[in-house]
């Protein structure tokens, strides 16, 4: 039998006595972003978070900053959602996993395709949104062999005129929003080593924040900002290795004391072995105008089994606040110290305040592959909430004084040695797809997956000529059974509670919209678009696109003054492999996701859709 | 609207291109930068045995390049872009296999100057030497001398290359015994047909000596049979390369002997020999049983 998550997480509520002396320190080193945006409101007001983007356009791929996916947007309403009609649809003529989502800005909208990274300009002031311009890079068709989940790409971001996105093959390109025409190309890593692109920039002011991904492949991890005019690099920062390269200066105050060392980068670690570390880049970025700071995730350690690199592994499969300028890091949090489930940390750490033990706290909230949900102090980085928000068994809960998970020896995975019934599987609690939140209703809405998995005999293998036997790793649906596989959770990240959920046939892999009438959108890989109700999480509708939904719905002020809602359909990524033709007799294809999704291609099939809706 | 004579015409052409003998080839899926087991040049042992079977098939070889890496067989057999992948490891469940052609082993390669003369995985001298392996980055797992090292506490001394590498490169697994030569390592643990072709190329004179030790630990073997792979609906090709195996066992054992490749001579060799190489299947028996009750 399974057990999971209904033990005492380990959540706290933790006393706020250093607020005071934290508030002066934050004047010190961020006084320009202070000045320049103002306060935060606090969560339930309904108002839009600090340098929020026209109400009617998305930018960014989380619409703001913060990555917060919301829109004020409220002509569709829990009302009138029923009488919600397909307005138009575009093919972009790439059948693979379409996770990510448009942006809109000035009546156009850009869609950005998996490999090989078609960008399309729909004019959206003409009926049917004809293709103002399209571009096809010469992305270089190796990089599809070296892509570990599909060869996905997770979309651009508008800033100043210029659409940013990655090339699979580690190219950043912008192009001008209004012909198409390339601005500047950069190259910033090797397929050759095994390093992709698949992640969407985050633009903050004038630089554009990039990093990795390919750990499966023994990558060295890095983020870098890129002049959004030039496309030179301005900085860049590994999650791996020395202090210099890491980006750790006198202005890196962890709140834990297993982060307050020299050059913890390397010690975590055997000799050398951080050079081959991954801790990739590969999530969702966000920023916080108001205390000047860039949050993001580092995906699990390179390479090797567990046994073979003793130590936590810093900084992988954790959180980093950096200051956006200049890349220097102001603290970090590792969720899954030696990770030996593939735990990536990538998740985005979304800003916002809440109240919380009646403390207005500055926070920021992540729900981890590893399946505890964290609220985080985002100046400090102490940890304020850790709650399981999906089922585990991998760890008991958070332990408040040192943030280090309690772990559980049975479930610590070796080489050779069966270790069965892990929950969540290596696909996670949660992949990429990322949660909304919502101001009005003041909570959180996170995707999930329901998986567990099996490390159980040994399996041949062969790679460049070298055999071997490896771990048989097989998924299979958790303790929500196979007709739970997924879910959508309504989360209160004050108090880690689930507020409500609904259930999914299949992991839900895509991150939901939320909007200024409370009505929420999400997909199903079996291919349903739905919008419930925010706050109760009552169905309201729900049609059927061609393909399952792995990307991310948005919402927009058409030119007509008409609320559209736009979402991809395109079965794919990780767990959606399988729909895309892997052996089905397979059930440690795609590593082991197949195994856990047998009956998807009796449900989608690939596709390479953009859908747009509207009221009649 | 097509003329009758035309569509007559065309009725003709098609039923001839249908009835016309399809112009054969024997197609290999093979890696394009793997040496010394096969390069787009056609200079390693398994090109080298493409060519004898294609000579005795009277068909020309024909390549499907594809790293050999996660997805290599999605990507070209059964993606039916090519029919044989030359060498494959007995056990595969991925393919259909002939019985084993050789057999090896991993083996320490050390610089002879040092003297080492390693055997064992439980020699003493193994926890202070600096010692290099292959490092890969799928499902967690180490090749056989990361477990074994693993296994013995010995992590701190020990460098991990990429058996990926730069594969802009050649043959990017074989910068570990460059390693060795270089003096960066003082031994490497390595897959013998790699460390055997390597090592007889060094300008520096190098020593391999196969790793005695049985098992690695938690039933991973350091010994491997090594067959030709295909489809497993396949059953014709793999007769044809049965017949072939089974006749031609001397050409394709004077082939691995001049690539230096380290036979493990209780697998068996190529050809009949190999076919019921009990130790070989156990081998194969190996992969699919739970490693608690195969623990050495």
């Amino acid at each position: 039998m399974h057990t999971h998550g209904k033990r005492d997480g380990g959540s706290w509520i933790a006393t706020a006595m250093i607020i005071a002396s934290l508030a002066a320190c934050r004047g010190q080193e961020a006084p320009m972003a202070m000045a320049a945006t103002g306060k935060a409101p606090p969560a339930g007001s309904g108002a839009e978070a600090p340098g929020a983007p026209a109400p009617g356009s998305w930018p960014l791929p989380g619409r703001n900053a913060q990555g917060w996916r919301y829109s004020p947007l409220a002509q569709i309403t829990a009302d009138n959602v029923r009488n919600l009609k397909v307005a138009w649809t575009f093919s972009t003529g790439t059948a693979r996993g379409f996770e990510g989502q448009p942006l809109v800005v000035d009546s156009t909208m850009y869609v950005v395709s998996p490999y090989p990274n078609h960008v399309f300009a729909l004019d959206l002031a003409k009926v049917g949104g004809p293709v103002k311009w399209h571009y096809l890079p010469a992305t270089a068709p190796a990089s599809q062999g070296e892509a570990c989940c599909d060869v996905v790409n997770r979309g651009a971001s508008y800033a100043d005129g210029k659409i940013v996105f990655n090339r699979l093959d580690d190219h950043t390109v912008a192009l001008d929003a209004k012909t198409g025409k390339v601005v500047w190309d950069t190259k910033l890593d090797s397929i050759e080593e095994g390093a992709t692109m698949t992640m969407a920039p985050l633009v903050v002011d004038n630089l554009v924040l990039v990093g990795n991904s390919g750990a499966e492949l023994g990558v060295h991890g890095w983020a870098a900002a890129l002049d959004l005019g030039s496309g030179k690099v301005v900085w860049r920062a590994y999650s791996t290795g020395p202090d210099s390269e890491v980006k750790i200066g006198p202005g890196f105050k962890p709140y834990y004391p297993q982060y307050k060392g020299k050059d913890l980068g390397v010690s975590s670690w055997p000799p050398d072995q951080w050079k081959l570390g991954g801790g990739t880049v590969w999530g969702w970025m966000t920023y916080d105008p108001e205390l000047d700071m860039l949050y993001y995730g580092t995906a699990n350690p390179g390479v090797w089994n567990p046994d073979m690199r003793p130590g936590d592994n810093l900084w992988s499969a954790g959180v980093f606040a950096r200051d956006p300028r200049t890349g220097n890091a102001r603290w970090a949090y590792q969720f899954t110290p030696h990770d030996s489930w593939d735990y990536d940390g990538v998740n985005e750490n979304i800003p916002v305040d809440l109240d919380i033990g009646g403390q207005q706290r500055k926070v920021v909230v992540h729900f981890d592959r590893n399946g505890f949900a964290y609220t985080i102090d985002r100046l400090t980085g102490q940890v304020l909430v850790a709650r399981p928000y999906q089922s585990l068994n991998w760890a008991t809960g958070v332990n408040p004084q040192t943030g280090k998970p309690d772990r559980v020896p049975s479930k610590e995975t070796h080489q050779g040695v069966n270790t069965t019934d892990i929950c969540p599987s290596s696909t996670g609690a949660r992949d990429q797809e990322p949660a909304a939140f919502s101001p009005r209703t003041g909570l959180f809405y996170t995707p999930s997956t329901d998986l567990c998995m099996d490390y159980k005999g040994l399996r041949a293998s062969y790679i460049a000529g070298t055999p071997y036997l490896g771990a048989d790793v097989r998924m299979y649906a958790g303790p929500g059974g196979w007709n739970g596989r997924g879910q959508v959770i309504a989360w209160d990240a004050t108090s880690g509670k689930k507020v409500w959920t609904i259930t999914e046939r299949f992991p839900v892999w895509s991150g939901p919209v939320v909007t200024g009438s409370d009505v929420l959108f999400y997909g199903t890989m079996d291919g349903w678009f739905k919008a419930v109700n925010a706050r109760t999480g009552q169905e309201l509708w729900k049609f059927k696109v061609g393909s399952g939904i792995v990307g991310n719905p948005m919402t927009y002020l058409g030119p007509d003054g008409k609320q559209y809602v736009a979402v991809y359909s395109g079965i794919g990524g990780w767990a959606g492999a399988i729909a895309l033709g892997l052996s089905a007799n397979d059930p440690t294809a795609a590593l082991g996701a197949t195994g856990a999704m047998p009956d998807l291609p009796k449900y989608t099939a690939p596709g390479g859709m953009l859908y747009v809706f509207a009221l009649p | 609207m097509m003329g009758l004579v035309a569509r007559l015409a065309l009725g003709l052409w098609l039923a001839a291109a249908v009835a016309a003998p399809r112009p054969r080839a024997l197609r290999v899926c093979a890696d394009p930068n793997n040496m010394p087991f096969s390069n787009r040049s056609g200079q390693g042992f398994e090109n080298r045995i493409a060519r004898l079977i294609g000579r005795d098939l009277r068909e020309p070889v024909a390549y499907s390049w594809w790293a050999q890496r996660r997805g290599f067989i999605r990507n070209t057999l059964s993606a039916e872009r090519c029919d044989v992948v030359i060498g494959i490891v007995a056990g595969d469940d991925q393919v259909r296999t002939t019985t084993p052609y050789y057999s090896s082993t991993y083996v320490f390669v050390t610089r002879r100057s040092s003297r080492l003369r390693l055997a064992s995985m439980n020699d003493p001298r193994l926890h202070r030497l600096r010692i290099g392996i292959h490092v890969i980055g799928d499902g967690y797992n180490s090749l056989p001398p990361g477990v074994a090292l693993a296994g013995r506490g010995i992590v701190r001394n020990v460098v991990g290359y990429s058996i990926y590498g730069n594969y802009a490169r050649p043959s990017p697994p074989s910068a570990l015994i460059t390693a060795v030569a270089h003096g960066d390592i003082d031994v490497a643990i390595a897959w013998g047909p790699l460390a055997g072709y390597y090592a007889a190329r060094s300008p520096v004179p190098l020593d391999v000596s196969p790793v005695t030790t049985t098992m690695a630990g938690n039933g991973i073997p350091f010994y491997y049979a090594i067959a030709m792979g295909v489809r497993p609906s396949d059953t014709a090709m793999q007769a044809t390369l049965q017949h072939e195996l089974d006749t031609r066992g001397e050409a394709i054992r004077t082939i691995l002997r001049e690539y230096h490749i380290p036979i493990a001579h209780d697998g068996g060799g190529a050809g009949a020999g190999a076919r019921t190489s009990a130790r070989a299947q156990a081998i194969a028996d190996a992969s699919h049983r739970a490693p608690g009750e195969n623990r050495p």
